[in-house]
Order: structure tokens, then sequence, then C-alpha cells
């Protein structure tokens, strides 16, 4: 266990675990954006930045991918702490205009009225989707290309991805829920990263309920039987309480 | 070249490179670098060769071609030893005529003659030369005696003998402790001192460490460490190799940018030629020490610079920074222990080693020590690569090496660090160019660019000509940079087309602070240096931009008017005939006239008029 000090009130956290999960133990609320608990720290919002001084130096830094030392003092409110936050907030809605999250987040922040005319972009670049997509499902289909302002998530050559298979874990975590995933027919769209997908029909009900990449991704990678996969929610439901009431007679 | 058993072996090989130089009577050093190639020195080389063949002296004149010497501004520039007679602005046909001087000692054709800016005074010699005189020249004091591509020049001034007493009279923590004694600090921009630096990754844990040689040098107007991996690539290898042996490294890697060919190759022959030589490679010397060097080249973005941006690259990733910690030091190249110099770190640990840390820190300045290399670029007399005492002042740098204005004109700042630091008005000039007195101006070291300005640069322009650089290298990983700088170039652009208001200094005040207090990397968090430190010591030319909506050097297009004066032109229409708008009238031999509704404001009248008779205001 490591022991830090964090406005004014020590705490005790796990070897290895960052500043921001340990300010959270205390109580103390620090805004985060590209923060995900299940997904690696990645630093680049910079909403989360705190003060840690150690020897007597003092640096400014994102607390969600700190780790704890000993001997730690760390502060997450101060006046420089606050402008950092706002301005920081106030680029991001500038950014995106039309995002009601980031609007919201950049209000509780303390930004009244934001002097830049807006980006209208829809994607705020926190990197949430792209881990994702690499580090919970396996599949590197988005990434960052360009830099600077022209950076963008994209697939590869932002043509239809060749790995992809519709998972929809990317817009699951999206803050701005700029990913839109659309079934159309026998086909799952991901407009923004141009990519189409094949969906199975239900061998029961021919209803179409998943891409076909995904369910044979499962097929390999799981036990789940593939009489299961292969049949729509509702149809697998239905199977599966027939098999509970057989077996409960 | 064959392998060299022992430390018996390199002395011996010495000994036959020295016998060698001693056997030419005169060696003609023709300088290769990239500014005397564009200007034609390798045509200058050939036609010398030819010239020494022609006249039958091949027995006893050498035409060496080098590495850049340093004084850009002269190309290509050619150096006959012994004396050193300096040969400036050469040309093939003008070859004879100096192989003659050459083996005479004398005269030098008016033509290729060195005449002093300010006295027109000649100078033959190149150590009478200010530009030299002034300078204490440590890691470029062979750079016109040494063809990078044989090995043997290197050995003629001690090469590898460094290597050579560390691996067999020191142990590795002695090697420690004598560049930790030297106060060497890192010349990559930060200065951290470089043996803390090696002390933290050898104690680090890991089967494996590395350590990286980073040339990604990409500060707009250096070129420190391009010149000394292209004119001396062993120098570097061997500090990499002496790095190695202290910190307990195996593997090498020095990242070079691909827009340095030259440097890639010349630093690749001499790999090559170290590891044949076994300089490189298992068990080097038959000492039992084994390392080795790969280059990988980058792709030319700044922010490959940056230590974890770097690591990413040679990894394969997108050159992104993350946050440390983890260090390098802790977790760096494929996870394992890793220690980054720049090039010129590297080539000042053979010189340590060799002469030892009293030696290397008998000069400098409080707690920065040595020499720095520096870029010496802009509005002075004399441009070049220059190599001064750390904690010269900018005074001595700006007037005595760099002789001063160019004619007619005033200093009025020098920007050092590049897009990382800041401007330093004339008033500063005393200012000592070390870590901690630049810092204290609002400025930083930086790698070694120094920028001169004069009258006729305007600060907002500067500041918006880095914040432009900065935008398009930012990664745009993090917001404060990827958002903040394009506002801040947004506010700058208002205040330079004569829209903008006090409300903009403190909006890019606020921006600056944040942009530098929550960014990322070190590129974030010295990006507002250029423009807040400018808002410092030039807020009177801000408000003729905002109140007087003025440019005080005419240079905003949009605050600026061309005319023609009536009573000096000539009516010869040489301006008329290079406008590309045609908007400049007049009848032959009579006073002509710029339509200043269709001027785009191009210059090009100015630069074609003879008789000073547009006014630019
Ligand atoms: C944006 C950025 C660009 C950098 N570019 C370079 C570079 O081109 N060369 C270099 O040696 N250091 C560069 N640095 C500094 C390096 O990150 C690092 O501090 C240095 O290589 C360490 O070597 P040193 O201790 O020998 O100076 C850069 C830093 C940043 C933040
Ligand atoms: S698409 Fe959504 S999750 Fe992905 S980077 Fe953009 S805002 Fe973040
Ligand atoms: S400071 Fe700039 S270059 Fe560094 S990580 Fe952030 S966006 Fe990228
Ligand atoms: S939540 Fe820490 S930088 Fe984004």
């Amino acid at each position: 266990m490591i022991r830090i000090e964090i406005d004014g009130n020590a705490v005790e956290v796990a070897e290895g675990s960052t500043v921001l999960e340990a300010a959270r133990k205390l109580g103390i609320d620090i805004p985060t954006l590209c923060h995900h608990a299940g997904l690696t720290p990645y630093g680049a919002c910079r909403l989360c930045v705190v003060e840690v001084e150690q020897r007597g130096r003092k640096r400014i830094e994102s607390s969600c991918t700190r780790p704890v030392e000993p001997d730690m003092v760390v502060r997450t409110d101060t006046d420089d702490l606050r402008e950092y936050r706002r301005t920081t907030a106030e680029l991001l809605v500038a950014q995106c205009p039309d995002s009601k999250p980031i609007r919201e987040l950049a209000e509780r922040l303390g930004v009244q009225n934001v002097r830049f005319e807006g980006r209208g972009m829809e994607c705020i670049l926190c990197g949430l989707c792209t881990r994702a997509c690499q580090q919970k499902i396996g599949t590197p289909a988005i990434s960052f290309i360009h830099r600077g302002v022209d950076r963008k998530v994209a697939t590869p050559f932002e043509i239809q991805s060749d790995v992809c298979i519709g998972c929809g874990a990317c817009a699951r975590v999206c803050p701005t829920g700029c990913i839109a995933i659309e079934d159309m027919g026998n086909k799952r769209v991901l407009r923004v990263f141009n990519t189409e997908l094949e969906l199975q029909a239900c061998s029961e009900c021919g209803a179409y309920f998943a891409p076909q990449r995904m369910i044979d991704r499962l097929k390999t990678e799981t036990e789940v039987t593939e009489g299961l996969l292969t049949r729509c929610p509702a149809c697998r439901r239905q199977a599966i309480g027939a098999v509970l009431r057989q077996a409960m007679r | 070249m064959s392998r060299l058993a022992g430390v018996t072996d390199l002395d011996a090989r010495r000994k036959q490179a020295l016998e060698a130089h001693e056997a030419a009577a005169t060696v003609i050093a023709v300088c290769d670098g990239p500014g005397c190639n564009a200007a034609g020195s390798a045509k200058v080389a050939a036609a010398l060769r030819r010239a020494v063949a022609d006249a039958g002296l091949e027995g006893s004149v050498q035409i060496k071609t080098t590495g850049c010497h340093g004084f850009c501004q002269c190309a290509p520039v050619v150096v006959a030893y012994g004396d050193g007679l300096f040969f400036r602005g050469a040309t093939p046909d003008q070859a004879p005529a100096i192989v003659e001087a050459a083996v005479n000692g004398q005269p030098i054709p008016e033509s290729v003659l060195y005449r002093h800016p300010a006295t027109n005074e000649p100078i033959a010699l190149e150590r009478d030369i200010p530009f030299y005189a002034h300078q204490e020249r440590r890691l470029l004091k062979h750079a016109s005696h040494i063809d990078p591509l044989q090995v043997a020049d290197y050995l003629a001034v001690d090469g590898y003998a460094a290597l050579a007493r560390a691996l067999t009279e020191m142990t590795p923590e002695a090697v420690l402790e004598e560049v930790k004694q030297s106060a060497l600090r890192g010349r990559g921009g930060a200065g951290f001192p470089t043996g803390m630096k090696w002390e933290l990754c050898r104690r680090a844990e890991g089967d494996q460490k590395y350590v990286i040689c980073n040339a990604d040098e990409g500060d707009p107007g250096a070129f420190m460490d391009r010149a000394l991996l292209e004119g001396n690539p062993h120098s570097v290898i061997e500090g990499m190799a002496i790095g190695g042996y202290a910190i307990g490294a195996s593997r090498g890697i020095m990242y070079i940018r691909a827009e340095y060919p030259l440097a890639v190759r010349n630093a690749a022959l001499a790999i090559e030629v170290a590891r044949e030589m076994g300089l490189l490679g298992e068990d080097i010397l038959g000492t039992g020490f084994s390392f080795d060097l790969d280059i990988v080249t980058g792709a030319g973005a700044f922010v490959c610079g940056e230590e974890t941006a770097l690591i990413a690259s040679i990894e394969g990733f997108a050159g992104e920074p993350r946050p440390r910690p983890p260090f390098p030091a802790q977790r760096g190249l494929f996870g394992k222990p890793t220690n980054i110099n720049n090039v010129e770190t590297w080539a000042n640990i053979p010189l340590i080693i060799r002469h030892g840390a009293a030696w290397f820190s008998e000069i400098g300045y409080e707690r920065s020590r040595g020499t720095k290399i520096f870029s010496l670029v802009g509005e002075v007399q004399n441009t070049g690569l220059v190599e001064v005492p750390v904690g010269m002042t900018l005074n001595e740098i700006v007037f005595e090496v760099g002789g001063g204005p160019k004619p007619g004109r005033t200093i009025k700042a020098v920007q050092t660090g590049g897009p990382s630091g800041g401007c330093i008005p004339a008033s500063l000039f005393d200012v000592r160019v070390d870590y901690e007195s630049l810092a204290q101006v609002g400025s930083i070291m930086g790698s070694g660019g120094l920028i001169v300005m004069d009258d006729r640069t305007c600060i907002v322009d500067v500041a918006r000509y880095y914040l432009r650089f900065l935008k398009s290298e930012s990664c745009g990983k993090c917001t404060p940079c990827r958002e903040g700088v394009p506002r801040m170039l947004e506010v700058l652009d208002r205040i330079a087309s004569g829209e903008g208001s006090d409300a903009d200094i403190d909006l890019l005040g606020q921006l600056g602070r944040t942009v530098k207090g929550a960014s990322l990397c070190g590129l974030g968090q010295t990006a507002a240096n250029p423009v807040l430190s400018s808002i410092r010591h030039f807020r009177h030319e801000f408000d003729a931009h905002i109140h007087e909506k003025r440019c005080p050097a005419a240079v905003c297009t949009a605050l600026i008017t061309f005319h023609i004066d009536a009573e000096k032109c000539t009516g010869c229409t040489a301006c008329a005939r290079a406008c590309p708008q045609q908007c400049i009238t007049g009848e032959r031999k009579q006073p002509h006239v710029i339509d200043p509704e269709r001027c785009i404001k191009c210059g090009a009248c100015l630069d074609a008029c003879r008789f000073d008779a547009v006014v630019k205001e």
C-alpha cells in the first residue's frame, strides 16, 4: 500500500493505482473525459490535471495516468488548475459546439461563453473508441490518422474495414455519441468508418440480428454452442427457455 | 578494414594514419557540408583534384572533402593546411590558382579572398577570421580535418582512444563518475545532467538496456546535429559505445530524420567500418564488451524528437508522446530501460573520457559547463555553426562571432530555443547563454538555434511563424496543444491584420498559460513561449498593430502599403515588368504609379527597383 496526501487528506491505495483512483477513493471529484476504468490510461483530454509535489518540486500532471508514489502531495483544486480546466473545456466546446455532453461538462467547469468560432466536429478525439476496439475487442479496426487539427478516428485509408466485426464497442464508449450504427436490411452500417457488414439471419425466425463476422469471432473465441450463436436474441431466449423447461420437467 | 584484436592494434593503426598524414605536405580541405555542397563544392573538389594532377603534385598535395566547417556564409569553403589559408566562395575555374596559393603560401586570388565585412581588410588565414577567432572549438575542432568516410582521419585525431581507455582502464562505474564530474548537461534542450540520467538507467532493473541517439533535430533553422553526424559520425558512435559500457546497454539506436540523407549515409558507413574493425559488435577490442548500433530513420516530425514519441516511432507506432512517468530509464524502448541523449551530448563523451572531467568543466558558467554549438542564422553578418563556451553573453555571440548587424540595420532581438524558446531583446544581450540565465529572461537554451532579428523583422510576424510551425507539428493527442495553439494563432492573425484589441493580449495570456501548464508533452508545454516572451519584451510592437494599425517593421501585409516616390523614379519600367498583378502603370521615363486596389503587397517591385524609388511603409 502507498500513502499519499490529496488536498490535505491522507489516503492509502495499492501500489500501481493512479492519483485519480486515489482521489476518487477520498470522494474528490476530478473531471475526466478520455478516461475509462476498463481501458488503459491515455492522458489526452487534460481535464484531470492535478498538481503533484514531490521532493519540493511541483509539476502539473494528468491524474488518470499518474501512478502514486510514496510521499506525494497532490492538489486538485488550485486557481491555476481551475483556469487550465476551464480554458481546456472552452477549447473542447469550440471543437465540438453541437455536443450536448461536452457543453454540459464545460458549464460544470465554469465556462460561460466561448470566444472561438466552432470547428463543427462531432468527435472530441478522446481515443476511447480506438482503445476499446484494440484492447477489448482485439481488432485494430480504427485508429487515429493525421495530426494536429486534422487528427481524426478512421479505418486504415478511410475505406471499408476488413477487420471490423461490427460489435459497436466504439459507439458504446463514445462520450459524444458520434458513432452512429444503423442496421438496414441485411447490412450493418458504420457510416463514420465507411464500413458495412453483412448481418446474419436468425436460423429460427430469419430476422437479421448480428454481423456475420462478429458471430464467426464468437464461434472461434468463446465456448458458446453454435446453436445459440446462430439464433437472434429472442429466439435464443426461447431456445434456452425450452431447454430449461425440459430440464425442470 | 581488418579487425583490431586489441588496443595495441588500434595504436598501430593510429600511427599508420598519422604517418600517412604527415607524408602530405599540403592538405586542401573542401567543405562538403550541405551549404557548400549546394553551392557546388563537389565540382570545386573535382577541379582541385584535376589541378593537382595537372601540376604533377599528387605526391605532396592532398584534396580532402570534409563535413561542414561552420562558416556556411562563405560557401563553398576551402582551407589549405599547413597554415590554414582560407578561400571563400571557391569556384572550379579558380582551382589552379587555389592550388598554387596553397603550395606557395600566397597570394589568394581576389575573387576567393575573405575580407572583413566591416573594415574590408583582407584576411588570409582561417584562424584570423573573427568568426572563428572568437569561438572555442572542441567538438568542431577537427571539422575541416576529417573526411567522414575515412576512419583513418578520425584515428589521426585520437579517435577511439577514449573508448579504448574506458574499456581497458576504467570500470563502468568510473566512466559514469567521470561523466557526472564533468557536469555535462543534455544538449537536446532540457539540459538534464547526463551523468545522473545514465545512472538512473544503469540502476534500473532489466536484462536488456538500450541507448538512443536523438538526431531528429526539428527546430527550424538548426543544423548542429546534422553537421556533427555528417562530418564526424565516428565521434558519436564512440560516445554511444562508451555510454553503453557505462550504462550496461548492449544495443544502441541512432534515430535520424530521413530529411538528413547525408547524415544517414555517413553514419551508416561509419557504423559498418567500426563493426569491421571490431569497434562495434561482439568483444570490442578483445575486452569482452559487446555493443552494436543500428540506424532508424524518422519521417521528420518535430514531435518525434520528444523521448516517448521517439520510442513509439522506433517501435513502429505513430509518433505520439505518452505521459511520463514511467520515464524511458524505467520503461523505454520495447519496455526496457533506455537512455536517450542528443547527438551533441554523445559527441562530448569521448572528449570527457580522453581529457578528463576537469578539462571539460574548466570552461562554462556556474552550473552549465563545456561548450555548445549554435547555428547562428538570420540578420547578422556571419552566419553558420559556432561553438562557444556555455555562458558566453549574447552580445559576444551576436557582435563578435556574428559580426553584428548587416549594413545599415540594427539588431533588435534573438530567438533562442527555436519554437520552444523565446525572443530576447537587444537591451538584454548581456545575458549569458546558459540554461538558467536564459530561463530567467523567459527563453530557453534549447538545442542551439540562434535566430537574429533586426529592425526589419516584425515580432508579431515571427510569433505567427512559430505558431504556424507548431500548429502543423502538434501531434493532436492532447487538447490544450491541438486546440489551443491554433486558437492562439487565430488571435495573432487578427492582430497582424490590424483587427486586434487589448482583450486579445489577455486572451493570448490565458491560452498561453493553459497550453503551457496543461499540455501533455514538451511540445505543447513550450509552445506558448515565443508568444508570451514577445508580448513580455515587445508589447509596444503589439500595441502598434492594435492601436495604431501600424506594423513598425513594415512586414504585416495588411498594415503596409507600397507606393512609388515620383522624385526618385526614373521610369525604367523594371517594377512594372516584375509586378505579377500588372498593377503598376506609367510611361517610359515617366514616374510610375502603383494601383493600391490591385496591389497584393508581394514586394516584387521593391526588389526590382534599382533606384530605391519603391517605398514600403
Ligand atoms: C517537441 C520536442 C522535440 C524535441 N526534439 C529534439 C531533437 O530534435 N533532438 C534532441 O536531441 N532532443 C529533442 N528534444 C528533447 C528530447 O526529448 C530529449 O530531452 C533529449 O533528446 C535528451 O537528450 P539530452 O539529455 O542529451 O539533451 C525534443 C523535445 C520535445 C518536447
Ligand atoms: S469517436 Fe467518440 S470515442 Fe472515438 S475518439 Fe471520437 S469522441 Fe472519442
Ligand atoms: S502537447 Fe502537442 S505534441 Fe505533445 S502530446 Fe499534446 S498535442 Fe501532442
Ligand atoms: S481523463 Fe485524464 S487526461 Fe483525459
